[in-house]
């Protein structure tokens, strides 16, 4: 992932150190403003790819931080981080105008695959692309193919939707939380190993007989595909 | 204190409803006995009425035949005969002729009504008597005084009024004594029921409000409150299971976490032993956090959700769904799923917490109720009447009656379970669902096996899935 701007608006100077610190370590550039004024005059000035807001903050609360960014135009992606994890309060800050949710406590690992996603989102108009390709294998969102070295293989819709997002974040980590989201529509904890069977399903179509396989699974923190030979 | 007690004897709506009785039947006597005595009165009159004008229609008679002599002699008869009525007969200019009155300083003028009228015995100056007295001029100028005594009239008046009074002297003290004595019963079974709702609030809550038995309205109203004790002092035993669940089930994995922190502290100190053990710590508060976030949702869904985010949706897409989500997952555990639902089962609620809900039931039924010989768990979602039905069943081993409706309680495992992971709260978030749907969560016999029906009320309108 190519060096990030990331903005974190949060009060709480422990989470911030770690989070600024975390960020340093994967090579991005981190800024921190400790209240809702400050970060909003920050994020105003200067230029980042991506804010992460903090939903209660002193002096000014971050949903309101965020619609105030969007009525000056501001349209840099914005995470929102909350302690209220319920499906109301989600849905609260998206109104708002924020570009995902991620309830409190959260895995780092989680918060920098969001992150990534978000800017990628940003950075490339890869979501319009209508065709994907990782190593030898292609996919085709018109005509809803997938080949392997040129070879159709069959996919059920949903483990096709799978594949769709994995190739759409190619490179980028996705977290199993985040496959939920967006490939079921759902936001709660997937509590058993759901998500990893159905990505082993599609695994056993799409690397079978590969020395190289190109869905890996990053410990930790979820799933990834990219092309094993570069 | 007995001013005190006595005053409160006052204050009881029971002696101010014996009051308000009271002044009521005062009144009633009062007029009948003022009715009687008018009418009594009227009777008398028209009596008086009739004699005199008899009198006068007689002695008129007289005088038109035998002139005023053969009339003063009539009049001097009638005065001799005893309890005679009174006469007057004067000339034009108020000379006596003859009678048994004096004249009237205030004399009746002329007409046929009869007037009351004081007068004055002939003999007996000075003392005034009351009358009815009646004008009737003879032709030739002289005057005919006719009336009558009725000093006896008053008698009885009086007579009655002092009756009146009498009763109501009587009533009164006779209902202000019932009052006070109706108040008083009430007030001490009330004060006994006092008395037993200041022990309870200073924490005996077993103590029960007394009933005697005879069915009237404090007895309903006692009974009605040892109702609410009772269902009370159930969620109080609820609550404190809920918090020596919550207590044990938090304290466990705590306890385990910091095991394997010190563990790693006191360990070898290679770097390979402390990133394991900091994995374990790792899982073990997502765990944690699982139960606290199920806990938040359970309550959120019991407090009733934000009503600005419940929305129609349909309950069969939901249930198709997740199905689909563990389908893979039956399979690798060797059981099957069998989904039936039918198209446009629109509810209003939560699609993602029903979501939830659905996953907990077929998360059990994986867990608990596939490992048989027929590892079936049969998913549908249909339309029963003006309901939504939701039956995830399997062929386990089920649940015994006894334990049925126990296992929607926060934190219950069952005996044969808690060696399982788990939280035991999937049943009860699905009954917070279920409730926050209007709906209700049902444990039935699958025979063999377990069925969970989450019944919801169904709404008119089917919805098409929003979806982005």
């Amino acid at each position: 992932m190519a060096l990030m701007r990331i903005l974190l608006i949060e009060d709480d100077k422990e989470a911030s150190d770690y989070l600024v610190k975390a960020f340093r370590e994967q090579g991005h550039v981190a800024d921190h403003a400790a209240d809702g004024l400050a970060g909003y005059a920050s994020a105003r000035e200067g230029d980042y790819d991506v804010l992460i807001v903090d939903r209660m903050l002193p002096k000014m609360d971050g949903l309101s931080l965020i619609s105030s960014l969007r009525e000056q135009k501001v349209e840099t992606p914005v995470l929102i981080l909350s302690a209220l994890g319920q499906v109301d309060d989600r849905v609260k800050g998206l109104r708002a105008g924020g570009d995902d949710y991620l309830p409190k406590p959260y895995a780092f690992s989680e918060l920098l695959a969001r992150v990534e996603a978000l800017v990628r989102r940003r950075v490339g108009p890869r979501g319009e692309e209508t065709h994907y390709r990782v190593g030898d294998l292609e996919l085709d969102r018109l005509s809803h193919k997938v080949t392997v070295a040129g070879q159709e293989i069959v996919l059920q819709p949903r483990e096709f939707r799978l594949l769709e997002y994995l190739m759409k974040h190619a490179g980028q980590v996705v977290t199993r939380t985040m496959l939920l989201e967006n490939v079921w529509d759902y936001h709660f904890d997937p509590q058993t190993n759901v998500i990893d069977v159905h990505i082993s399903r599609l695994r056993a179509k799409i690397d079978k007989g590969r020395d190289n396989p190109l869905l890996h699974t990053i410990r930790g923190a979820g799933y990834m595909i990219r092309d094993g030979m570069r | 204190m007995l001013m005190g007690k006595v005053g409160k004897l006052f204050r009881t709506t029971a002696f101010k409803l014996s009051l308000a009785y009271l002044v009521l039947f005062s009144i009633g006597a009062g007029l009948v006995l003022t009715r009687v005595g008018a009418r009594v009165k009227e009777v008398l009159d028209e009596q008086i009425e009739q004699t005199v004008e008899a009198e006068i229609r007689a002695l008129s008679e007289q005088y038109s035949q035998g002139g005023l002599r053969q009339l003063t002699t009539a009049v001097e008869r009638r005065v001799r005969a005893p309890g005679s009525s009174l006469y007057l007969l004067t000339t034009h200019s108020g000379e006596v002729i003859v009678g048994n009155i004096e004249p009237p300083t205030a004399a009746p003028i002329g007409g046929s009504e009869l007037v009351e009228t004081p007068y004055q015995r002939r003999g007996e100056p000075g003392i005034e008597h009351p009358a009815l007295l009646r004008l009737f001029l003879l032709p030739g100028g002289f005057r005919l005084l006719i009336g009558h005594d009725i000093e006896d009239h008053q008698v009885l008046r009086d007579i009655l009024r002092r009756a009146l009074g009498v009763s109501l002297f009587w009533l009164a003290l006779v209902g202000a004594l019932g009052g006070l004595f109706v108040a008083h019963r009430m007030l001490e079974r009330v004060d006994v029921m006092s008395a037993s709702a200041r022990r309870i609030m200073a924490g005996d809550l077993h103590e029960r409000l007394a009933v005697s038995g005879a069915g009237d309205e404090l007895d309903r109203l006692a009974e009605n409150f040892n109702a609410m004790l009772e269902r009370i002092s159930e969620l109080m035993t609820g609550l404190r299971e809920v918090s020596d669940n919550i207590a044990h089930d938090l304290k466990t994995p705590l306890t385990r976490l910091r095991n394997h922190a010190e563990a790693a502290l006191r360990g070898s100190g290679d770097k390979g032993a402390h990133r394991e053990a900091l994995n374990v710590v790792i899982e073990e508060s997502d765990g944690l956090i699982r139960v606290f976030n199920a806990l938040l949702m359970i309550a959120r869904a019991e407090a009733g959700y934000c009503s600005d985010n419940l929305a129609a949706y349909d309950a069969d897409a939901v249930v198709s769904d997740i199905a689909e989500m563990y389908e893979p997952v039956a399979e690798e555990q060797g059981a099957r799923l069998d989904v039936v639902t039918e198209p446009g089962l629109a509810v209003s609620g939560s699609r993602e917490l029903l979501g939830q809900a659905v996953v907990n039931l077929v998360d059990n039924a994986l867990k608990y109720g596939a490992s048989g010989a027929e590892p079936t768990i049969d998913v549908s979602a249909k339309r029963v009447g003006e309901r939504i039905e939701i039956t995830v069943a399997d062929r386990g081993p089920g649940i015994s009656p006894a334990d049925r409706e126990r296992v929607i309680g926060r934190f219950v495992r069952l005996e044969n379970s808690r060696s399982r992971p788990g939280s035991g709260l999937g049943l009860s978030m699905a009954a917070a669902v279920a409730r926050l749907h209007h709906g209700a969560l049902r444990i039935e016999d699958n025979a063999p096996g377990l069925r969970v029906v989450l019944s919801l009320p169904a709404i008119r309108a089917a919805v098409s899935r929003e979806r982005a």
